[in-house]
């Protein structure tokens, strides 16, 4: 069964025309009420204070209060550099939340490394939790962050974030499994 | 910049001094590592010098020093001491600089701690063993810093690559891969 | 005595009450290990602080930095002089111009160069460092507040903050991690107009200052947390090596701007603000009283700033002109040689050191003759400060850490290099 991983906009777009209602208002609600676990580690959290700042309002997009405790945040945004001693705390971050969860990889160190080749600097945070959203930058300047936002919510509007095709996926398995 | 301050170091303790030097406006002494202790007490409490304030405390590791434009007998060969340690110190009441070198061989990496005397050089001594694996003696806490305790080597010499990494998290399991895992179910 | 006893009853649910005693059969007193961190609500950085506690009371405590270890030494020996500025710019990133400055500075030193440069880049230099220096105090102070539960004053530095980092933008291209600074001098000349904006940007920030001094100096809430909390000796502040702000706030009348004056800073008059008992409340008020003197430095650079070079006419570590590099060989195997192996720097060593946002952040570097360093190893006051913190959050409240390490503003880049 052929689980798409990476789609563009438009077919974003054509999947929602497909889905339940239900579907649509959940996910409707889910993108409109992110709460935010901002692991913040480096030069990037100056840009991410920004972004929730006055000028460049986050609340706008609903994603207002970070919530510092990851069993009550349904968005990781890694921002900024992770490193290999950091890599278990981050790695228990993600287990800790509940489903449904998304991850941004805020930053181009948080996303690959950055410039930092060296023994210490983990290669992006995608290598011990899925990432749903990548933003470039060194720091990314607040209006690209905008935009992944927005990104991140079409994609949980059509369902097709990490942990919704996981949910997903699993239902699959069940059923066939029921069928079989 | 304060030629005085060696004048009088090398006046009060010429046993233990084995050169110093002026560099780019610093002064430099070379102290002989046993003696270290008795130049820095003498340092921090002599009223004409009263270096009470710690800077910095670091590490050079010369294993790739072969500098140009320079006569090649300056570069480092196996006979020399392969580590040399900097203590970087200040005078508030008089406003000297002064940096202490102590020449320490590979196969004795033991340097005496100045952590009782200046707090400061506590976690800066912990750095220096972290990145270069130089033993401090007579440190309250002598472990790791910056690295974690599981890391095997020491980083910042010459001989450890750069990108050579050490995980913690092992990152061939990975149970949350959506490619792997439909896959599997396929 | 027979009030507590109806009250144990009431609470224990027991008859036999009269045999317990005050002291037996309390809630023994075991203290607790507690993890602070890594990742914590705190902005400045991420460390670990593993806590004993007794209570609310702190017992012991062991912080464990490095979270943030982005080998900023190791990078360097196999960098050039300059491709090195971006990796000083990410060591304190809220005030990255001054850490372009000081990397220019050694480089320079090393080089016989300190005199000969121009002295439009050295106020060119002063200028973007005095801005990266208000930004710094900004955010400190305004995240301190913010994380003590003043959410006003965050919101109203990350204005004036917003402003100056556009600022900076119109000046380097980047609004954080601007690496505008070059070996020898800047690497573009202000944009026009930049004194108009400039001086309307600081009347503004200090509009936005004095309200939120309006809101917290006399604050009765923010004074309880402030005051009292965190203080150091002088002693204990000169031989833990704190520098900058909160050696100030204790006292030590160290500001490497006016000891050990570089740059154009003779020329220009300010004070240097000094506290007395080395508090919390002490370090807010040294910052926001050096915020207005690095107000006063700008307002007087921009007046005396000349017209000129920026770049000092060097052919060792000046690029050639864009019309040159094009058209003639000569230059264009200079610029080649300038970019891929790098400004070729004399054997020697060398510690330069300016005033950063924390105090005295200096580079020691061993140049060997290539256009890369043997070694470059940076003095983070950040560091510094965070070994005195275990010591300062001794027997407080595990509330008081959130003053206490807040106005350590230990920045992350930095401390961890």
């Amino acid at each position: 069964m052929g689980v798409e991983i990476t789609t563009t906009r438009l077919e974003d777009a054509a999947k929602w025309a497909k889905s339940s209602m239900l579907e649509k208002a959940t996910n409707w609600g889910r993108k409109f009420s992110l709460f935010t676990y901002p692991f913040v580690t480096a030069c990037c959290g100056m840009e991410f204070m920004s972004v929730a700042g006055p000028k460049y309002d986050l609340a706008r997009f609903g994603a207002e209060f970070p919530r510092f405790s990851p069993r009550q945040s349904d968005l990781l945004m890694v921002v900024g550099t992770v490193t290999e001693k950091q890599g278990p705390a981050v790695k228990r971050i993600f287990d800790q939340m509940a489903e449904p969860k998304w991850v941004i990889a805020f930053g181009v160190c948080a996303s690959t490394g950055g410039f930092y080749q060296n023994y210490h600097t983990m290669p992006g945070v995608d290598q011990v939790i899925p990432v749903d959203v990548y933003i470039p930058g060194c720091p990314p300047r607040p209006e690209q962050v905008l935009d992944a936002l927005i990104l991140l919510m079409d994609r949980i509007q059509s369902g097709r974030g990490h942990s919704q095709l996981r949910d997903k996926r699993e239902q699959l398995i069940a059923a066939s499994h029921d069928e079989g | 910049m304060a030629q005085k301050v060696l004048d009088s170091l090398t006046a009060q303790h010429a046993a233990a001094i084995e050169h110093t030097e002026s560099q780019h406006g610093d002064e430099i002494a070379w102290v002989k590592r046993d003696q270290l202790l008795a130049v820095a007490t003498w340092l921090k409490t002599d009223p004409t010098m009263l270096f009470d304030a710690p800077v910095f405390c670091t590490c050079i590791d010369r294993l790739d020093w072969r500098p140009l434009g320079v006569p090649p007998s300056q570069a480092w060969t196996e006979d020399k001491p392969r580590f040399e340690v900097c203590y970087q110190l200040r005078s508030v009441t008089h406003r000297y600089r002064l940096r202490l070198k102590i020449s320490v061989p590979e196969s004795d990496p033991h340097v005496p701690s100045l952590a009782g005397l200046w707090p400061a050089f506590n976690w800066q001594e912990r750095e220096t063993f972290d990145m270069y694996g130089i033993r401090f003696d007579g440190h309250p806490d002598l472990r790791r810093i910056y690295l974690y305790e599981e890391f095997v080597g020491y980083p910042l010499r010459k001989d450890y690559p750069k990108e050579k990494r050490q995980p913690l998290v092992r990152r061939d399991d990975l149970p949350m891969n959506p490619i792997k895992v439909a896959r599997e179910h396929k | 005595m027979a009030d507590s006893q109806t009250l144990k009853q009431l609470v224990l649910g027991r008859k036999d009450v009269q045999d317990l005693s005050d002291t037996e059969h309390d809630l023994p007193p075991d203290l607790m290990t507690v993890n602070m961190g890594p990742s914590h609500p705190a902005m400045h950085g991420t460390v670990r602080i593993v806590l004993t506690v007794d209570g609310e009371r702190v017992v012991k405590s062991d912080v464990h930095p490095g979270y943030l270890h982005r080998c900023f030494e190791k990078e360097s020996e196999y960098a050039t002089y300059t491709q090195i500025f971006p990796y000083t710019d990410r060591l304190n990133y809220v005030s990255p111009m001054i850490n372009n400055c000081g990397w220019a500075m050694v480089t320079e030193k090393l080089m016989g160069l300190t005199s000969l440069i121009p002295k439009r880049a050295e106020y060119i230099r002063v200028i973007v460092s005095e801005m990266s220096r208000i930004t710094d105090h900004l955010t400190c102070v305004g995240a301190s507040a913010m994380e003590l539960g003043a959410f006003g004053p965050f919101l109203f530095f990350l204005k004036a903050r917003e402003w100056l980092y556009e600022l900076l933008e119109k000046v380097s291209g980047a609004r954080l991690t601007h690496t505008y600074v070059r070996v020898g001098g800047v690497s573009k000349d202000l944009p026009d107009n930049f004194a108009a904006d400039l001086t309307h940007t600081l009347d503004e920030t200090v509009k936005v200052m004095v309200e939120v001094e309006q809101m917290l100096n006399g604050n009765k809430i923010f004074r309880d947390r402030m005051a009292g909390i965190g203080a150091m000796t002088r002693e204990e502040a000169i031989a833990s090596g704190c520098v900058g702000p909160i050696a100030r706030a204790c006292g030590v009348d160290y500001d490497v701007r006016k000891d050990y004056p570089y740059s154009v800073y003779p020329e220009v008059e300010f004070d240097v603000p000094l506290g007395t008992t080395g508090d919390c409340l002490d370090r807010y008020l040294v910052r926001i009283e050096e915020l207005k003197q690095s107000i006063s430095i700008l307002r007087q650079c921009l007046k005396q700033i000349p017209d000129g070079r920026i770049m000092v006419d060097d052919p060792r570590c000046s690029l050639p002109p864009k019309k040159d590099t094009y058209n003639t060989i000569e230059s264009m195997i200079r610029h080649f040689k300038h970019i891929v192996d790098g400004i070729k720097i004399p054997a020697g060593e060398a510690y330069a050191f300016v005033e950063g946002g924390n105090g005295e952040l200096g580079f020691f570097v061993v140049a060997d003759g290539t256009g890369r360093p043997y070694k470059a190893y940076c003095r983070s006051p950040s560091f510094v400060h965070l070994s005195t913190a275990g010591q300062l959050i001794q027997d407080h409240l595990i509330a008081d850490i959130v003053p206490i390490f807040g106005m350590i503003n230990m920045i992350g880049g930095e401390c961890d290099k």
